[in-house]
């Protein structure tokens, strides 16, 4: 029943709290060993439950999870082995930063000796050695979380969760961090399971990247192949920034479809979800891969009128009106050379075809 | 002039600092203005009465002045014999005279708090003294009665000699000052007072054991269930407080007595026979029943209030790291539980050792606290002073309790909600 490769397997697993809805749905998913695999969505998509069904906080209403190919749902959290750092850190305000980090080995009756070693390997690993005998409320923000990833993993577990760990965090801080984590993952090759509603942090840390909507995986694929080649329209609004085009096909072939729009005009784009003439459609179109001034070889060009102009330091986010389209968003890098982009001005803008996917017409 | 410091002006010329100054004693007299009721309040009720208690106990000027010639002349009394013919002839005196004003009633009650039989033979000297001839007083007064020849009688007058005395006091813990001035216990028999501090603290403290340990899971449903259900157990908890304590008192004097329900039940369950029903009133079995369920809403509100703010994730983390539930509730969850059992235990604690109403209508002899005692002195035996001393024995006791729990704890620990 299970596959041999897969670390951990959630096999048709539905999830229920009140009887009536499903918030996790049908799910099956597959984590290789030693994968940072990040679980992304919008809150209530599911992420967390599926997080605590693994940890064992949460049983599956059905169907099984397997860690290592053995079935876990009988088993209790406390058994499971897994690290687990949790949103707000939850580091024991009563214990002191060594006494955190030696709890998992203490209930593991290990040796004063073993438990010292541990602790400093795992506090050096966070760079925090010399803090054994603070209590976690004489601690930075970023301080304590990195003690509650030192104690998720003290006790050397095959997996470790992480509950949106970066979430109190300020950008900066919270960006070092990310590369501390997939710093610590890549040197220790533990199997890292991560959930955030964060998509740069999961686009930066991630190996694979699960995202979530309606209780079902939408998409799971690399960070680049989901930025690049979202499969739904949900998947393309919910990474990165996205220009569409509501319209309906016309014409398909050659790998190509023609789009007629419902503010009018026409585009030539990559059939994705659509497979016939006459089907709704949504076209979504990544803001830097819209140009100014295009190349003759682009078989999309056209003209448009300079809205607004959003200033962003190193780049200026230029809402166009074109084809009708008032929310066109283009990217253009900060630079003296482009002194005719000014509001009311009209250029013209051009991109491939092959980067306008045509999606399902769902929308968010 | 640059080196001084240039004071800062406002615009109309005034300097800032005293500016400031007068803005700033505005808002405290308005402070001080707003906490004046209640501070006048709390001086009136609270603080003047604990210093006319302290007085009270202490003051003994009614029997010093009853007999003045009396006490002068048994200055020079050592207290080992009977005393001489100088102090009879001053104490016939002083008592004709308090036969004028007709106070010797007063002295007498007085007297016998001091020592019993003074009443009747006072009320027996007042007839023979009519008849009294002059000179020899001794003799004649010996004559009335033989405890007027006993040299016992004559030392406990002396002992009401000082106009302040904290022999009350000594009578608080069953001892008194002997003649050679040592504190010594009374009899074996006599000695009631220590055995009902000693009970009012074992009580107090049983309560609280019981609070505790019933309080303790009810406030962490409250504090882990989800809403609607947890508010429901709270006016569940809290309904015993909007019903009248004595109400409350006499339901479970319904409940608890021979032929009350609990019996009733027992006996038709077939757990107890009929001819055996369970005495589980007027006996400190009653107390501890009553109490603990007034009580108990005490421990509650605390515990519930500090469950609170635990964060159910601590839990997990515990389980997670491979805490048994066991080790995860002793090691994590019931350490931050701490401050709470602190606070509700202190309040149950402080509540029951001076608790009056539920002990004196199902106590009975063996389940009564120290306060009826005191509410005894004050309403039958009319001996205030020795009330007060209790009272503030009392005071004194809670007062070291909430020392030495602060010690040991640490009163910033506490958290009552």
């Amino acid at each position: 029943m299970t596959s041999s490769k897969s670390f951990v397997k959630f096999d048709k697993v539905d999830k229920s709290y009140d009887g009536k809805v499903l918030v996790v749905k049908d799910l099956n998913l597959d984590i290789n060993e030693g994968e940072f695999i990040t679980m992304l969505g919008p809150s209530g998509s599911g992420k967390t439950t599926c997080l605590m069904m693994l940890a064992g906080f949460e049983t599956p209403t059905n169907g099984e999870i397997y860690l290592d190919s053995k079935p876990i749902s009988r088993i209790p959290p406390h058994k499971r082995g897994i690290g687990m750092v949790f949103q707000n850190y939850a580091l024991f305000p009563h214990l002191t930063v060594y006494e955190n980090l030696a709890f998992p080995l203490k209930v593991r009756k290990l040796s004063k000796d073993e438990i010292d070693k541990k602790v400093d390997k795992a506090l050096s690993m966070v760079s925090l050695s010399g803090f054994e005998k603070r209590m976690p409320n004489q601690l930075s923000g970023g301080q304590q979380q990195r003690v509650a990833v030192a104690r998720s993993l003290v006790f050397d577990p095959q997996l470790v969760l992480m509950d949106e760990p970066l979430g109190a965090l300020d950008k900066n801080l919270r960006e070092s961090m990310q590369y501390e984590i997939k710093h610590i993952h890549e040197n220790i090759g533990v199997t890292v399971v991560y959930v955030t509603h964060d998509q740069s942090e999961a686009l930066t840390m991630s190996s694979r990247i699960a995202v979530f909507n309606d209780g079902k995986v939408q998409q799971l694929s690399t960070p680049d192949k989901l930025y690049e080649e979202p499969v739904n329209s949900f998947v393309a609004e919910f990474i990165g920034e996205n220009n569409t085009f509501a319209g309906e096909v016309t014409d398909i072939s050659g790998g190509k479809c023609k789009v007629k729009l419902d503010t009018g005009g026409e585009i030539i784009s990559n059939p994705i979800s659509v497979k016939s003439k006459g089907e709704k459609t949504k076209v979504s179109l990544r803001p830097e891969r819209a140009i100014i001034d295009p190349e003759e070889k682009m078989d999309n060009k056209y003209k448009g009128k300079i809205e607004e102009i959003i200033y962003h330091g190193d780049h200026a986010r230029v809402r166009l009106n074109l084809l009708g389209n008032k929310e066109f968003i283009l990217k253009v890098p900060n630079s003296s050379a482009r002194l005719d982009i000014k509001r009311g001005n009209e250029i013209n803008v051009g991109w491939n075809s092959q980067d306008a996917r045509a999606l399902d017409p769902k929308s968010i | 002039m640059s080196s001084e410091t240039q004071k800062i002006l406002t615009t109309d010329g005034i300097p800032l600092e005293v500016s400031l100054k007068k803005v700033e004693r505005k808002n405290k007299l308005k402070a001080f203005l707003l906490v004046a009721p209640l501070l006048f309040f709390l001086l009136i009720v609270y603080i003047s009465p604990i210093i006319g208690m302290l007085f009270n106990s202490v003051d003994d000027r009614m029997v010093t002045k009853a007999l003045p010639k009396t006490f002068i002349a048994m200055e020079k009394w050592d207290g080992k014999e009977l005393p001489s013919e100088e102090v009879f002839e001053a104490f016939y005196i002083d008592f004709q005279k308090l036969i004028e004003e007709e106070r010797e009633g007063k002295l007498s009650t007085q007297l016998n708090y001091e020592k019993n039989g003074f009443k009747s033979i006072i009320k027996k000297l007042r007839r023979k003294s009519k008849s009294f001839e002059e000179g020899n007083y001794k003799e004649q007064i010996m004559a009335v009665h033989e405890r007027w020849a006993d040299v016992e009688y004559w030392r406990a007058i002396k002992r009401r000699a000082p106009s302040y005395s904290y022999s009350k006091y000594l009578k608080g813990v069953d001892m008194y000052q002997n003649e050679e001035g040592k504190f010594v216990q009374v009899e074996e028999d006599r000695r009631i007072y220590k055995k009902l501090w000693v009970r009012t603290l074992k009580i107090a403290f049983y309560v609280t054991l019981f609070c505790f340990l019933m309080a303790y899971p009810i406030a962490h449903l409250l504090a882990t269930l989800p809403m609607k259900f947890s508010n429901l157990l709270m006016i569940c908890v809290l309904l015993p407080f909007w019903t009248s304590l004595l109400v409350r008192t006499a339901s479970w004097m319904i409940l608890l007595q021979q032929q009350g329900v609990v019996n009733d039940f027992l006996v038709w369950i077939g757990l107890v026979a009929d001819d055996e029903r369970l005495v589980m009133m007027y006996n400190e079995t009653g107390t501890y029943i009553a109490m603990t369920q007034i009580l108990l809403p005490f421990m509650v509100l605390p515990l519930y209030s500090v469950m609170k703010t635990i964060s159910p994730s601590l839990v997990r983390a515990g389980k997670s790291l491979g805490g048994t539930p066991f080790i995860t509730f002793w090691k994590v969850y019931f350490p931050l539980t701490i401050p709470g059992i602190g606070a509700g235990s202190l309040l149950v604690f402080i509540l029951a050792i001076g608790y009056y109403i539920t002990p004196e209508l199902v106590g009975g002899a063996s389940g009564t606290l120290i306060s009826n005692m005191i509410a005894y002195h004050m309403k039958s035996t009319l001996d205030w002073s020795f009330a007060s001393a209790m009272g503030l024995m009392l005071l004194a006791g809670v007062l070291a309790i909430y020392w030495v729990y602060n010690k040991l704890v640490g009163i910033d620990n506490i958290k009552l909600g």
